[in-house]
């Protein structure tokens, strides 16, 4: 019975993501929402992906990235060369954007293996910035001045990979693999003496959340009309860490939330956007001197509709992370 | 020549990192935290220096102790605030903490007065040449090389040679230990963040004088900078970090003299992950295994 309910839980939220996809599209369609509006709408989306991603690695697997802009950076200059100079469809531009990032989170995630904590972070902040160097060098791609990509991400692509980001993450979290993750994340070291090998699922994190950062990149690469090294410096690694901490490390629904959150209020501030950082880093401090667990702690929004059952029934992941 | 010269180059700007890598290196031994709001630290100290030889027409010395003092200050108000308060909480939430300070100052800064970069005036120190075969050496990048060296000696003496510094190597081995002794430990956190502070502070006028051009942002790259050659000298040992700081110098200086000038910041990063893969422990450290 409680699979069956579970199963239910799980149609019941496609059900309502379609109708929300339905109601956007008909308000774009019909002409309800101007350009301003459309565009909100998808970069709240690509901000969701690169949040669900970004939360894999360091909500789950405890593994502190603060280069994730690297990733977004790679696939995004990798699908614009796909769609722009090799002319492939825009799938698979999206599809070799998000491959290529993933490749190279393999590399990263080789090193992650021997840091841990502080170590990491300093090292992966490292990694973004030398990403967007080598872009900056790159003459092939526009250097400094960037690279004309055309305008062909829509809401119907943003809503498919959001969708797809979600469910696989959502997913992989509550599978062995994804417990496993979260034992790395508790206790490396008890993990490892338990049998787990902490080695594959580090990396597995890093290969899967640079693979949809990646696919983020693809579409925030074809959203715009140019994109530039210069955006994707570590202020927007930074950007992406607050909706992960901000929404609770642990938490997807935390993230997600935060992540719609903070890009509706930087839009509103983006005249003002020293204003804005101000805003974010008091946000940021803040946050983490009176609720170092974010704002859902590792609790998912669903365990909100759950009726306490005898004994407790415990949730999906409701340890402390580390 | 060329080659010389950059290497000159090199030194004069591994000085700076050295001095500002000498903070990363003291406050990461006794509280494990990577401040990243030091490089903002040196960004401030460099406007207080400005301010001080524009407005109060200072010389450079007295202006130099004045954003020395004045970042002290300012380095223990950011520790009382916003670190003391998470000393027991996790390394993470930390260094979130520290990202998010690092965020507040730049852009508290940005709102005070702008980001328009502003010229350092270039009179404060004379500026000869002296002609070494062929060699031009600012007499400036001896003048920063030896205050900076000063410093560093400074330093070495009141860790090695005073009360103060005693109890910060005491807090630095083991902080419960060190306060059954008898010693504050907060105190001596305190301490190692004023004095640490103070280095970046002279560090951000000296880079002034230097390089002419102070702005808001200029903390971020030499404070990372400044944390790889922590890292690369062996993070919390002081003779590592100047060590490791003229070395990264060097190394800039030497792609700079290759022609790959514009690839100098990536090459600080390819280190610092190369070192971290191969010698985590960096140059001068001993190798420690995690007991279970």
């Amino acid at each position: 019975m409680a699979i069956l309910k579970k199963v239910k839980g799980f149609w019941l939220s496609i059900l309502l993501s379609f109708v929300l996809f339905i109601v956007v599209q008909v308000l774009i369609s019909g002409g309800y929402l101007n350009a301003f509006n459309t565009n909100l709408i998808v970069t709240i989306g690509i901000n969701i992906i690169l949040a669900v991603s970004l939360h894999l690695i360091i909500g789950i697997t405890g593994q502190f990235s603060i280069g994730h802009a690297g990733f977004l950076a790679i696939g995004a200059y990798a699908s614009a060369v796909m769609s722009m100079m090799l002319e492939v469809s825009f799938l698979s531009a999206l599809l070799m954007g998000g491959i290529a990032a993933a490749l190279v989170g393999m590399l990263i995630g080789i090193p992650s293996l021997r840091l841990k904590g502080d170590y990491l972070a300093i090292a992966t902040l490292g990694f973004g910035e030398i990403v967007r160097i080598v872009f900056l060098n790159m003459d092939s791609v526009g250097g400094a001045r960037g690279m004309m990509v055309t305008q062909m991400t829509t809401w119907p692509w943003v809503f498919a990979c959001l969708l797809v980001t979600i469910i696989v993450i959502r997913n992989f979290t509550n599978s062995t693999h994804g417990r496993a993750c979260i034992s790395v994340r508790e206790d490396e070291t008890a993990a490892d003496s338990m049998g787990i090998n902490t080695t594959y699922y580090k990396v597995a994190a890093f290969v899967i959340g640079a693979f949809f950062a990646g696919i983020a990149g693809g579409l925030y690469a074809h959203n715009f009309y140019i994109i530039n090294p210069s955006t994707f410096g570590f202020l927007r690694s930074f950007d992406i860490l607050i909706f992960v901490v901000l929404g609770g490390l642990g938490s997807m629904s935390g993230s997600v939330i935060a992540a719609i959150l903070l890009t509706l209020i930087s839009s509103f501030l983006s005249d003002y956007s020293d204003t804005r950082m101000i805003l974010y880093s008091i946000i940021l401090i803040v946050t983490m001197l009176y609720r170092p667990q974010g704002l859902m702690g590792t609790k998912e929004i669903t365990s909100f509709f759950k009726r306490k059952t005898k004994g407790g029934m415990k949730d999906a992941n409701h340890q402390t992370t580390a | 020549m060329e080659f010389i010269q950059q290497l000159v180059n090199g030194i004069s700007l591994g000085s700076i990192y050295a001095l500002i890598a000498l903070g990363y290196t003291m406050v990461y031994g006794i509280v494990k935290l990577i401040n990243f709001a030091h490089g903002d630290v040196f960004m401030v100290g460099a406007f207080i220096g400005f301010y001080a030889i524009t407005f109060m027409e200072l010389s450079f010395f007295p202006a130099l102790l004045l954003a020395m003092v004045a970042c002290a200050i300012f380095g223990v108000l950011i520790e009382r605030i916003a670190y003391k308060p998470l000393r027991n909480a996790t390394r993470i939430a930390a260094l979130i903490t520290a990202i998010g300070v690092s965020l507040l100052i730049e852009n508290g800064m940005i709102q005070i007065r702008g980001a328009q970069p502003e010229a350092y005036p270039n009179n404060v120190l004379p500026a000869d040449s002296i002609d070494i075969f062929g060699v031009t050496i600012k007499s400036q990048s001896l003048m920063i090389l030896g205050v900076s060296l000063f410093l560093m000696i400074v330093l070495q003496f009141v860790v090695h040679k005073t009360k103060i510094g005693r109890a910060m190597r005491a807090v630095s081995f083991d902080a419960d230990a060190a306060k059954l002794m008898g010693i504050s430990v907060n105190n001596t956190i305190s301490a190692t963040f004023a004095i640490g502070s103070a280095l970046a502070g002279a560090a951000g006028v000296i880079f002034g004088t230097y390089y002419t051009k102070i702005e808001p942002l200029m903390g971020v790259m030499p404070g990372l900078k400044a944390f790889v050659a922590a890292v690369l000298g062996g993070i919390g040992i002081i003779p590592g970090a100047m060590v490791g700081g003229l070395l990264l110098g060097v190394v800039e200086g030497l792609v700079s003299a290759s022609g790959l000038s514009l690839w100098r910041d990536a090459a600080a990063f390819v280190v610092l992950i190369l070192i971290l893969i191969f010698m985590p422990q960096g140059l001068f450290g001993k190798n420690r295994r995690e007991k279970v």
